[in-house]
């Protein structure tokens, strides 16, 4: 059966997110040969359509407003619900990222349905679209299956393979004109903590620091090796307490779940709540002091040993190969 | 002020998932209050501290939740309310929770409410703004500070590590990211009060709701664990030697770098 499916796309740090080629690829699984439009939306966003149909969206639509500047539910849902009312969709992807899952849910309501977050995988079967996605923060998974109103999905970074980019591919941009007002909620200031930009659900290298790192100081090291290998820095739960680094950080089952390609966990001891948070990685390195650590239980190459020895020489060890490469 | 708490009650972190007839096994397990529906306990009882008020903790689930109610109560929250849907209700989702939540809200003239920016089981995050939508109140998300000056309130909103300072009015609908504040223990004297304190049960019909009004979008076909990871190989011999080793493996045997 063809659907016609949405597909919100995100703009960050003046560039599309990953996650939202990602959403176009879900979203051609589930239009089923139906066509997919991308939605941008923002103050001024029609530039990046190309890149949007170099990975497989068939049209493009373009909100655009003052009012759109910066992200909120208020002003996006307005957005996005007069696009809804014009193109009378199947099905909706958005990323599961900050903003896919503070908007999603407020508009699938809005529109009566249900909405299927998280997902990781989709597949037609039998005629039923059936999405696969984490719970308890990947101890588990879940098949569902949407029963009534508007497909709503978020898909989680990293795990759905984009369309391979092809710059011959083009289409229609469209400019739906919305009057965006009314915003109950107004984002005064934005103040960036993270660096470099790299975030943590979508990094496709992680190194994490544990109570083993001790202290704030203790993840210089970490920060370079995540440097060199254009990575992301993450922490267990234990150095969060110990108030080694913020808690945006955290990974576990509270915290982040991540599933980069490549994960270091350096002087972290493996609590269950922690491995729910990374376990599904696809390569995991631990170093860790202590040989009966649990890390080295789901670990695929483990090191025994001291982090602040073996981090460095690691980190020296990849420059070398930066420099060959 | 009229505060409401929306709580769930999940698994401890640090238990393991059994599957058992293709559903999660409860058996033996240890609950708790779902760790981000903590913060948003102790929030609700530091406003309250502090601009007065009253506290109500609601959840949606079945008896057993009496327990995290208790507790909730123990913390500091002054009313519980659990509404049981389990012998009305076959099939559940979010949608079905957010409508039975907000039906039962919606002649409560909430000023603030607030909940877990997402439970540590189900995972999905949706309860917080469904709700608010269906009370036609603005929400924010993920929240690590919240200041209320009148009907004006300024919050911080997480996002990805990055803060958005945001200003909004009452009534408002929050969800709690850590980082919010540090949630108390329950004192001594405060699980004797907790016992005495009321606790109402209520069912779909005490909301004249049908089963119906509140049936599941969605559904669960099958549940599964992830494949065991196997332990992989400890490397030997000096340590720079090691890192030698562990690069050419990540490069030519893992493929990642």
């Amino acid at each position: 059966m063809a659907r016609k499916v949405l597909t919100l796309a995100e703009v960050r740090d003046g560039s599309l997110r990953n996650v939202s080629f990602e959403a176009i690829a879900a979203a051609k699984t589930i239009a089923q040969g139906g066509e997919v439009v991308s939605v941008l939306v923002g103050e001024s966003v029609q530039s990046y359509a190309n890149e949007l149909f170099f990975y497989g969206a068939d049209r493009v639509v373009v909100v655009e407003h003052p009012n759109l500047k910066n992200y909120t539910s208020d002003g996006y849902s307005q957005a996005l619900k007069a696009v809804i009312d014009e193109e009378k969709p199947e099905g909706i992807v958005f990323g599961h990222t900050a903003l896919g899952k503070d908007l999603s849910p407020k508009l699938a309501i809005k529109l009566n349905s249900g909405l299927v977050s998280d997902v990781v995988a989709v597949e037609e079967a039998g005629g039923n679209l059936i999405f696969t996605r984490p719970i308890y923060s990947g101890k588990a998974f879940e098949k569902k299956i949407v029963t009534d109103g508007i497909i709503f999905v978020t898909v989680r970074p990293n795990n759905i393979q984009p369309l391979e980019r092809d710059e011959s591919r083009s289409g229609e941009v469209k400019a739906v004109s919305v009057d965006i007002k009314d915003l109950r909620a107004i984002v005064k200031e934005i103040v960036r903590k993270t660096a470099e930009g790299v975030d943590l659900t979508e990094a496709k290298v992680i190194v994490a620091g544990g109570r083993g790192v001790k202290s704030a100081e203790g993840f210089k090291p970490l920060q370079e090796l995540a440097e060199v290998l254009g990575g992301a820095v993450g922490a267990s739960r234990g150095a969060c307490d110990a108030g080694y680094c913020d808690y945006s950080l955290q990974i576990g089952q509270t915290g982040k779940v991540v599933t980069p390609d490549l994960y270091i966990a350096c002087g972290i001891s493996g609590a269950i709540q922690h491995l729910a948070g990374m376990s599904n990685s696809k390569v995991i390195v631990a170093i860790n002091k202590d040989p009966e650590a649990n890390i080295f239980k789901v670990a695929d190459y483990g090191i025994v040993g001291d982090l602040f020895e073996v981090v460095p020489l690691l980190t020296e060890e990849f420059k070398k190969l930066k420099v060959h490469s | 002020m009229n505060i409401f708490v929306l709580m769930k009650r999940t698994f401890d972190t640090e238990e393991k998932i059994t599957i058992v007839d293709g559903k999660v096994s409860e058996e033996g397990a240890e609950f708790i209050i779902n760790p981000y529906d903590e913060y948003a306990i102790e929030e609700a009882i530091q406003v309250r501290d502090k601009h007065g008020g009253e506290v109500t903790v609601v959840t949606v689930g079945n008896e057993d939740a009496e327990k995290e109610l208790r507790t909730a109560l123990a913390m500091g929250c002054d009313k519980a309310v659990l509404i049981n849907i389990e012998d009305d209700v076959e099939e559940q989702d979010q949608y079905t929770t957010a409508k039975v939540l907000a039906e039962y809200l919606k002649d409560k003239n909430p000023d603030l409410i607030l909940a877990g920016n997402v439970a540590i089981d189900g995972g999905s995050g949706q309860v917080g703004p469904r709700v608010a939508e269906l009370l036609g109140i603005p929400y924010v998300t993920t929240i690590t500070k919240l200041d209320i000056d009148g009907n004006k309130v300024t919050v911080i909103r997480d996002v990805e590590g990055d803060e958005e300072i945001i200003e909004t009015s009452l009534p408002l609908l929050v969800t709690a990211q850590q980082g919010l504040n540090e949630p108390r223990y329950p004192s001594l004297p405060g699980i004797m009060k907790a016992k005495k304190k009321p606790l109402e049960e209520l069912e779909l019909d005490d909301l004249d709701l049908e089963e119906e009004d509140v049936e599941a979008k969605t559904k669960t076909i099958e549940v599964f664990l992830p494949p065991k990871r196997e332990a992989g190989k400890i490397l030997e011999g000096e340590i720079a030697d090691q890192v030698k080793e562990l690069v050419r493996l990540l490069r030519s045997e893992a493929k990642v770098v």
